[in-house]
């Protein structure tokens, strides 16, 4: 009896498995053929002008996220700029939640060539070495990543200069703060990190040269928990403001709960924490992706680096709140168009460092590759880089 | 109104068939919370069977995910036929890779003939060191070995954390939290397109079969499973055989880490598992232990896993749908022991009357 049973159940399965894979297997063998149709002629058409353009109708953009894509912050950020490429008429598909892991990325990546993608946007720092091995394996598709310092002849690497933005955000957190003392929830102790929180403190001290900014590390990119409890930790010691370079709004609700104010981070966020936030610095990831695709469709697209400011857009200052404190408003909209013009850099000298030594000397500027790869606390930062 | 009542032991036919039954009620409930999702439960089936098989790099991403299971539900079985609730896979895995990477780095000019064997060494020993713990616990205080087993999951992973955020830290990564690249020795080659570890597995799933079913040491630690009692009336030495089974089960998994490690990551990571060493826990139950359904369930735990991932880029599924489906089927197969043991009678009037 209980044999019967289960050839009865295996033989259903069998016949279920069939009749599923049956269509959908001949439908994925018709999209291979059709994909290997148009990259053959895309390789035809190529073939004459080298660096020729792929027509808009054979792109396909894969995204590789290392959060929910909507994570109400940094992957979301991104998935906003997705959907603008979208909008251009383009294909496009993503992965979100991959670890940080060679496995997981290079998994991720696969998948989404396989289903046609022949640009590939990777947006987290620990994807650098999983994108660049894919690269050296599909020279035909084109890579980007996001914040890293790997390029090849097929990837690009990308990133904002969020700490212009950041600097603007410093000067409503010092306007506003009544005690001077500002809290930082900072991701992991790494240049990107250092950077915001240096930037974000010569904001704080251009219009308030008394306030301290002071820093809890979380080690996490997205934990809500973990990134509030930080939160409610700094907001005991008695800061009002907390800033944050999370990418989640935990510690903006963190802020709301204990009745202190909050500046957010990645996007705009005024609806997590209404009471607390002020703004914050947010990429508008729009400009970048639609403005990299057009590229390839022109055929301009090469393997570079892109590091763009508030000039581009790329970066900005989310539209102030009514919790902003008064005159905050024209003070960042100066700020701003000074940096712009470059009359302003948020890291030119005199700059001193924590021991009050002086790092960067009057008339002197940092380059790009120092502001890339600074690894030391401005004077007015409180806390400790771990080793 | 109803009672549950032991049932005589089930046939090895109507354990199959029970199972089997399990995991068709996990799959058409599964189906109804896809349906309930609004997703069409049967195109979801078919692409995990697309996403996970019908292409190149799928497939060879399918049996990367399966050689770890394989290797760690092996060393879960050995445990578990002694009936050591072994939850610590996911520790002893870390501790592993952690083996590993130590002779990695501390040996870095060995040549890969010397390399390799000398990292699996070390990663089978570390492995058995971390489940050697909650076996003395457990001999000299009567410890719960399920509990201490998980607890010294995290404290592994933590550890790894902390080399990778401290003591080990790239320094040429500018700042973030990675452990430098393995030297190209200490990566294990590929055969036939994938890493060589898949002969390792099979290998290992013959020698754990002829231990568990052929061999003296295999009766002994079923003897010892059962009843200690017995084992020690008919003169077993307890302590030597759980200290060997223990050593062996903790070791397997170590060596998964260091295949992991080696032939995938080239590197040590804190999310080097990703919950593989948990997922062999279920797999190998639902194995019943038996090293040669370890492959295929592994294999097909392998295919969810991996068409999990093809399910968001294709469906636009969360990635977490492949999740539920696991423990879906698990809670059915757990539930369908239930039924192996007890069956649910009605009460009769005249018992319910004196009740």
């Amino acid at each position: 009896m209980g044999k019967k049973i289960l050839a009865l159940l295996l033989a259903g399965a069998t016949l279920l498995a069939v009749t599923a894979c049956g269509p959908s297997a001949s439908n994925a063998a018709a999209e291979s053929a059709s994909a290997g149709e148009s990259s053959s002629q895309a390789a035809s058409e190529e073939a004459p002008a080298e660096g020729a353009g792929i027509p808009a109708d054979q792109i396909k953009v894969g995204f590789v996220y290392s959060s929910a894509h909507n994570d109400e912050g940094y992957s979301q950020a991104h998935d906003i700029g997705r959907q603008a490429v979208e909008a251009m008429g383009i294909e496009t598909a993503y992965v979100e939640n991959v670890a940080e892991t060679n496995e997981a990325c290079e998994s991720a990546i696969r998948n989404l060539i396989d289903q046609g993608c022949n640009v590939i946007y990777t947006n987290s720092f620990g994807f650098m070495e999983a994108t660049a091995n894919c690269a050296a394996e599909f020279p035909e598709v084109k890579f980007g990543h996001c914040s890293g310092y790997t390029t090849a002849e097929n990837m690009n690497t990308y990133f904002g200069k969020i700490y212009q933005a950041r600097y603007l955000s410093g000067i409503v957190a010092g306007m506003k703060t009544q005690v001077n003392r500002i809290g930082y929830v900072a991701a992991m102790p790494i240049p990107e990190v250092i950077r915001g929180i240096n930037a974000f403190t010569l904001g704080v001290r251009s219009v308030n040269p008394e306030a301290t900014v002071e820093v809890i590390w979380t080690n996490t990119w997205y934990d809500p928990a973990v990134e509030k409890q930080a939160a409610l930790e700094i907001i005991n010691t008695g800061v009002d403001v907390v800033a944050q370079h999370q990418n989640t709004t935990a510690p903006q609700i963190a802020a709301q709960e204990r009745g202190v104010y909050a500046v957010g981070y990645n996007m705009s966020s005024p609806d997590a924490a209404p009471d607390a936030y002020l703004t914050a610095p947010i990429f508008n990831w729009d400009k970048f992706y639609t403005a990299d695709v057009q590229r390839v469709i022109d055929g301009t697209w090469t393997g570079t680096k892109i590091w763009d400011g508030l000039e581009t857009g790329l970066v900005d200052l989310d539209t102030l709140t009514a919790n902003a404190p008064e005159g905050a408003q024209e003070a960042v909209d100066t700020a701003k168009e000074q940096i712009i013009s470059g009359e302003l850099h948020p890291f030119a000298g005199p700059l001193t460092n924590q021991a009050g030594e002086v790092v960067v000397p009057e008339g002197t500027t940092m380059t790009d590759d120092e502001i890339w790869n600074m690894n030391w606390f401005v004077e007015g930062v409180v806390g400790d880089i771990p080793a | 109104m109803f009672k549950i009542v032991r049932k005589a032991d089930a046939s090895p036919a109507q354990e199959r068939v029970m199972r089997g039954a399990a995991v068709v009620a996990a799959l058409a409930a599964s189906a109804l919370v896809l349906a309930l999702l609004g997703f069409h439960p049967i195109e979801v089936y078919a692409k995990i069977v697309e996403g996970s098989l019908l292409s190149g790099h799928r497939l060879v991403s399918t049996f990367n995910k399966t050689i770890p299971l394989v290797v760690l539900s092996l060393g879960v079985a050995i445990a578990f036929k002694m009936k050591f609730w072994n939850i610590g896979a996911e520790g002893q895995f870390y501790m592993g890779a952690f083996g590993a990477s130590l002779a990695a780095f501390s040996f870095y000019w060995l040549p890969a003939i010397a390399m390799i064997p000398l990292m699996m060494v070390s990663a089978f020993v570390f492995g058995g060191l971390l489940a050697l713990i909650p076996a003395v616990l457990k001999s000299k205080f009567s410890t719960s070995e399920t509990l201490v087993t998980l607890m010294l999951n995290y404290i592994a992973i933590k550890w790894i954390t902390y080399l990778q955020y401290g003591p080990w830290k790239d320094p040429q990564a500018i700042g973030f939290p990675k452990i430098p690249k393995f030297p190209d020795a200490a990566v294990l080659p590929e055969l036939f397109g994938v890493h060589i570890g898949w002969v390792f597995a099979l290998v290992l799933t013959v020698l754990v079969w002829v231990l568990l079913s052929r061999s003296k040491l295999g009766y002994e630690i079923a003897v010892l499973g059962e009843s200690e009692t017995t084992a020690r009336y008919a003169g077993m030495n307890v302590t030597r055989i759980t200290i060997v089974a223990i050593l062996l089960s903790g070791g397997l998994c170590g060596l998964a880490g260091m295949m992991q490690a080696s032939a995938i990551e080239k590197s040590l990571s804190d999310q080097l598992s990703g919950g593989l060493g948990f997922t062999a826990v279920i797999t190998t139950w639902l194995a019943k232990l038996s090293p040669p359904a370890i492959i295929l369930v592994s294999f097909l735990f392998a295919m969810l896993l991996q068409g999990g991932v093809y399910l968001q880029s294709a469906l636009q599924i969360s990635s977490t749908v492949a999740d539920i489906l696991q423990g879906v089927i698990l809670f059915f197969v757990l539930g369908s022991e239930f039924f192996l043991r007890y069956k649910i009678v009605r009460r009769k009037g005249g018992e319910e009357a004196k009740a």
